[in-house]
């Protein structure tokens, strides 16, 4: 690499804090906006000139937000772990066995990934109501499987690229079978690469508007995101904008605690499946 | 495919006691595990996906308005008819196609640019990384609450800043300038480490080479990094195109899709949830489903992109 000058630190400082700053000024304004106090919320203040927690006081005392805080954890939860394990399953499936239809597999979970998620909202709503299951959480969590799949496979696939097999063959040399070799020898060492793709998996359910909002109808299976863009005009919030923002805030947390614990995992996780030479 | 593959599946588990095939009983044992690992995936995203999708196809066929669903009958193409003659169709399929082509192309180059910084930068690596993952985590609705709020007249630093007298979220131009913006802010990271994964498939070795040839710093850039890249260059615009034209959350939250902002998706979901037409919104489901697949046909026709991770699955070794 060329020789590590002080210019040269300062330039790419410069770069740095441009892209700093640039992804983070719309998160703190919104973190902002939610400490802000009815009476100074609309002036356009960068900084709150008067602090107050109100804004969080008044959406946890709020059922249409508590609620909703419970549907989009436990759905986003439940949605994560049943497309880890099946995506789990797939992955190292097409990564170490032979098998006709694997490419047909790939293929569909390609087509998946590029899906028009809207071209399914018509017929999920009218399918989920003849079933029973619209506005359930069982309604979305079908939906935020399969999308999470191909994202998944893809992800596990090549962090299994990674992993020494020969401990495998060892494995079964030693009497195990195929099935034990998988569960006591290469489990284990996948756990790094599936905790990843959980993350990601998590990020994607968590982030979903669009279903969200045209199969659910109630408190009873609405997620967050969908119950932010309802404060608007409800009655016991003269201005919502102090509410959206707290509420805002609150669900961008985990996505913060993410990013600051796992950025190595999560860069890993989105560019090993993206490209191979 | 799939379906036929694990009806399959029974088979040679019947078959297995008789030893006919050529198969050696280790290899069925590893086909029996290999349908048995990917049938439960496959089923999910199978159920969920292509059942709906042909579903779509024979309620766009009929004239099914859920506010008088005795009218319910089949009317062979008419629905397409009414879309394809409607002006609101046409509009957001402009704006759909004007928010993709502008904001993917200003993405490709921020988002190379970023992927230079991230993957180059001597100092402070790991903040510059976290921070470009906040966009790509952040829940788009959240993102877009604070552009809307920025950009709200009085409430708004940006607002205030930029056009003191004006309401920039109500006008057509400014909306979607603002919708454009959103998009690339939210999006830029994602494509920025899709290109960096190219980036690190440059070797370093060639740089220098054509650093000491004289080459100057965009030769290098347009001679040897570029074409390195292209396959990771031409994968990130493929999943980032097909991604902008389902653009929904950042319309819905900056302009409702008022002032002629709305794009397909927001048509769509509009037909269903106010309009309660099933068969007009299950016609636009399917016309989407079809720009969707001719826009990936053309990009893997046109530019030849290897369908990403496909090169994962075949090399078995």
């Amino acid at each position: 690499m060329a020789v590590e000058t002080t210019s040269a630190k300062v330039k790419w400082g410069l770069l740095d804090a441009l892209v700093v700053v640039f992804a983070l000024i719309p998160v703190l304004w919104i973190v902002s906006l939610s400490f802000k106090t009815a009476a100074t919320l609309t002036d356009g203040n960068f900084i709150p000139r008067e602090w107050t927690w109100d804004n969080y006081k008044l959406i946890f005392q709020t059922d249409q937000f508590v609620r909703a805080l419970v549907n989009s954890i436990g759905i986003a939860l439940i949605s994560t772990v049943i497309a880890v394990v099946l995506g789990t399953m797939a992955a190292y499936a097409i990564s170490r066995l032979d098998f006709p239809g694997k490419k047909a597999l790939v293929g569909v979970s390609l087509l998946i990934a590029m899906f028009p998620q809207v071209s399914l909202v018509s017929p999920l709503f009218n399918i989920e109501r003849n079933l029973g299951i619209f506005d359930t959480w069982l309604g979305l969590i079908l939906p935020y499987i399969t999308f999470a799949l191909p994202l998944a496979i893809y992800t596990l696939s090549a962090f299994f690229k990674q992993i020494p097999w020969d401990l495998e063959k060892a494995a079964k040399m030693d009497g195990a079978t195929q099935g034990e070799a998988f569960r006591k020898v290469i489990a284990p060492l996948a756990a790094p690469g599936v905790f990843t793709t959980a993350i990601l998996v998590f990020i994607f359910c968590w982030n979903d508007f669009l279903f969200a909002i045209s199969l659910t109808s109630t408190e009873q299976s609405r997620t967050v995101p969908v119950a932010l863009s309802f404060f608007t005009g409800a009655s016991q919030f003269e201005d919502p904008t102090g509410a959206i923002s707290a509420a805002a805030v609150v669900i961008t947390i985990p996505i913060i605690l993410f990013v600051l614990f796992f950025q190595r995992r999560i860069v890993a996780g989105l560019t090993s499946g993206a490209v191979k030479g | 495919m799939t379906v036929v593959s694990r009806q399959k599946a029974a088979s040679p588990e019947a078959a297995v006691p008789s030893r006919r095939a050529g198969l050696s009983e280790g290899k069925k044992q590893e086909r029996r595990l290999g349908w048995l690992l990917c049938a439960p995936a496959a089923l999910v995203m199978v159920a969920v996906t292509a059942y709906p999708i042909l579903y779509s196809i024979w309620l766009s066929l009929q004239r099914y308005d859920l506010k008088f669903p005795e009218n319910r009958e089949f009317i062979g193409l008419a629905n397409y008819a009414t879309v394809l003659t409607n002006n609101y169709w046409w509009t957001a399929f402009g704006v759909t196609m004007l928010i993709t082509v502008i904001s993917v192309a200003v993405e490709l180059v921020l988002g190379m640019g970023l992927a230079l910084i991230m993957h180059r930068t001597i100092i402070g690596r790991g903040l510059v990384r976290t921070s470009a993952l906040i966009p790509y985590g952040i829940v788009t609705v959240v993102a877009a609450f604070s552009w809307r709020y920025a950009w709200t007249p009085g409430t708004g630093y940006l607002a205030n800043l930029f056009s003191p007298e004006g309401a920039p979220l109500t006008e057509r131009a400014s909306a979607l300038a603002i919708i454009i913006f959103a998009e690339i802010w939210k999006t830029t990271p994602f494509m920025a480490l899709l290109l960096m994964a190219g980036l690190a498939l440059v070797p370093d070795d060639l740089l220098k080479a054509a650093s000491m040839d004289g080459a100057s710093w965009w030769q290098r850039f347009t001679k040897v990094m570029l074409p390195v890249m292209k396959p990771a260059i031409l994968v990130a615009l493929l999943f980032r195109t097909l991604d902008a034209f389902r653009i929904f959350d950042n319309i819905y939250v900056l302009s409702a899709g008022a002032n002629e902002t709305s794009s397909v998706s927001m048509i769509a979901y509009n037909n269903l949830m106010k309009g309660l037409n099933l068969g007009i919104g299950s016609t636009m489901s399917v016309l989407i489903f079809l720009t969707v697949a001719i826009i990936a046909f053309i990009f893997v026709k046109l530019f030849g992109t290897a369908a990403p991770g496909s090169d994962d699955v075949d090399g078995r070794r």
